[in-house]
């Protein structure tokens, strides 16, 4: 039987706005995705003429830049330090970087460990405090490391001091919300437990608290020094000790033979340190699997 | 109170607590041994870096007196009691100088972030088992994406400023280069997690290999590229504000000239203007991502 229009006009519900009330989110107008998409479109293509005009890039110039490159990265094969002597140089630079990355790391992490829990909704009550604490590290978590290292240089001098002072600072912001993060989310029961046995405040801290969030910050630790390994060979640009002194010196006077072994250099202790920071992350990993699993 | 807690005999109670106390003292012995390895080598680290404790002490008041230097204006009033002199830099008088320094900061974020995505997203596809043309491929591209990743942007900056000359367009490349090292890493993770029927069906009825990846594989992906792209230009716009340390230009050229040149009072004014640059577009960005996801949601 064929439905005539009659019957289709009869069968129709009257528009109610109640129905569109109960159902928001099907009456909701929707904007046009081309319309978007247009939109979006246009905002990228101004940002970039934009771009172009206030930072004057210029194709000339660009295709001139990229013919000197090639030329440099032809001057910088093979690799080489022309001298055993210098090369010897280079590779304490090489470890000054790592002793920068882990003594800054470590400092950071013994004096941000309190103030992670100085952070923490959990055993912190005191809100100003806690407050005070967490805006100082996002404050400091916000300021570049090479802007500290800038800062350190003026303070303490040239060397590679001023870089292991940078590295703490800047990690010091890091630690303190990821540290007050761990803290935060520690399971209640074990704490809960100590209360009521009688345990204090500090009882419950280094028995409750402590043993769980170990493994984590310990984690932490190590994946941020394998960071710092990374970020520790450019601080020296700035004068802060390191390898990075060298290689901002090699590249001013375009020994491009330097500069590419020193580049090989880093990627080659970065990937060391990486592979060293991740055995051990993976072994504490395991070890706090194994203490979840036997609770 | 009488004790409830039954006693073992005393013989069948030994072997338990000497095993009791040969377990903590293992565990002992191996945190102490712990300890030492990290104090050793935390020795050698100060050796090395020849950090010295007793010259920091004596010089911790130093480190104060800084930033009470650049919180104090040339006249010797504090900063915040007179804001029209400390961030002079922004007033019309001196025609916005330190507003353009942050708006092409984030232009040069922009640039950076807009090249590296392109050049990651082209190189992805190349470098996802699942997708490539050949296992050539895969290992050409993962080798280049390492090596644009693992080396610190600013040593690119270096280098790209000694051939392209100081200025923006260094900090611009250098951002993209390692933007692109960041991204073609993630997005091709994401790329290998696909639903790969899709791929067949299109596979099936002749598409080739770029019809496959723009209807088979994008529609599946752009969700995650998008957060991935979002967070990346965070990272650029705090990369960018080092840049000019280097002179790959933004607003790191002033701060490393008046860090040079001791305007306390500007230091301070620049570094407040950089963090709360930092902060604004972390949030916004943070909003955008909330904002597409919802979008996506309601499709």
């Amino acid at each position: 039987m064929a439905v005539t229009d009659a019957t289709l006009a009869r069968a129709r519900i009257p528009f109610d706005r109640s129905i569109a009330l109960r159902h928001p989110a099907i009456f909701q107008r929707r904007v046009s995705p081309l319309l978007l998409r247009l939109a979006l479109l246009a905002v990228f293509v101004g940002l970039f003429v934009c771009a172009i005009y206030r930072l004057d890039l210029s194709v000339v110039r660009t295709l001139q830049g990229f013919g000197a490159l090639v030329h440099f990265v032809s001057l910088m094969l093979p690799p080489s330090a022309s001298t055993w002597g210098k090369f010897l140089v280079y590779l304490h630079a090489l470890g000054e970087t790592i002793a920068i990355a882990f003594l800054g790391t470590l400092i950071a992490a013994v004096i941000a460990m309190p103030c992670g829990f100085l952070a923490s909704r959990n055993v912190m009550p005191i809100g100003v405090l806690r407050f005070f604490t967490r805006r100082v590290s996002d404050v400091v978590r916000g300021v570049d490391q090479l802007i500290w290292a800038l800062i350190w240089v003026g303070i303490v001098g040239l060397g590679p001091m001023a870089g292991v002072l940078a590295v703490a600072t800047s990690d010091f912001g890091t630690f303190v919300k990821i540290f007050s993060e761990a803290i935060e989310t520690a399971d209640r029961r074990p704490v809960e437990g100590i209360m009521s046995s009688g345990g204090d405040k500090l009882e419950v801290i280094r028995f409750g608290i402590v043993p769980q969030v170990l493994p984590v910050l310990a984690g932490q630790v190590l994946y941020l020094f394998e960071s710092n390994t990374r970020s520790s060979t450019i601080i020296g640009i700035v004068g802060a000790g390191g390898i990075g002194l060298h290689l901002s010196e090699q590249i001013r006077t375009l020994e491009w033979q330097h500069v590419s072994l020193l580049i090989i250099m880093i990627l080659v202790a970065v990937a060391l340190t990486d592979a060293v920071a991740s055995r051990l992350r993976r072994s504490i990993a395991g070890r706090a699997g194994e203490l979840a699993t036997t609770r | 109170m009488p004790s409830a807690l039954q006693s073992l005999p005393e013989r069948q109670l030994e072997p338990l607590v000497k095993a009791y106390r040969d377990a903590v003292r293992a565990k002992r012995m191996q945190a102490a041994l712990g300890l030492g390895l990290v104090l050793g080598l935390l020795g050698l680290a100060a050796w090395t870096t020849q950090f010295d404790a007793l010259l920091l002490a004596a010089n911790a008041d130093r480190l104060s007196s800084y930033f009470v230097r650049i919180f104090h204006l040339e006249n010797g009033a504090l900063a915040w009691t007179d804001p029209a002199e400390w961030f002079w830099g922004v007033l019309p008088e001196y025609n916005f100088r330190w507003l353009w320094s942050l708006w092409d900061t984030l232009l040069i974020a922009y640039l950076g972030t807009l090249f590296g995505t392109l050049g990651g997203f082209l190189l992805c596809f190349m470098a996802s088992t699942n997708l490539a043309p050949s296992p050539a491929h895969v290992f050409f591209a993962r080798r280049a994406l390492e090596f644009f990743r693992s080396v610190p942007e600013i040593v690119f900056a270096m280098i790209f400023v000694a051939a392209f000359g100081l200025g923006a367009l260094a900090g611009v490349l250098a951002l993209s280069i390692h933007t692109m090292g960041a991204l073609g890493k993630l997005f091709s993770d994401a790329v290998e997690n696909i639903d790969m029927r899709p791929v067949d069906g299109l596979t099936a009825t002749g598409a080739s290999w770029w019809e496959t990846n723009r209807y088979a594989v994008l529609p599946q992906v752009l969700p995650n590229f998008t957060s991935y792209v979002l967070w990346r230009f965070e990272n650029n716009v705090r990369g960018a504000s080092v840049m000019g340390l280097v002179g790959a230009g933004g607003i790191g050229q002033d701060l490393m000239e008046y860090i040079r040149k001791f305007y306390y009072s500007d230091i301070s004014a620049l570094l407040v203007l950089i963090v709360s640059l930092v902060v604004i577009i972390d949030v916004l960005t943070g909003r955008l991502r909330h904002f597409l996801l919802g979008l996506q949601e309601a499709r």
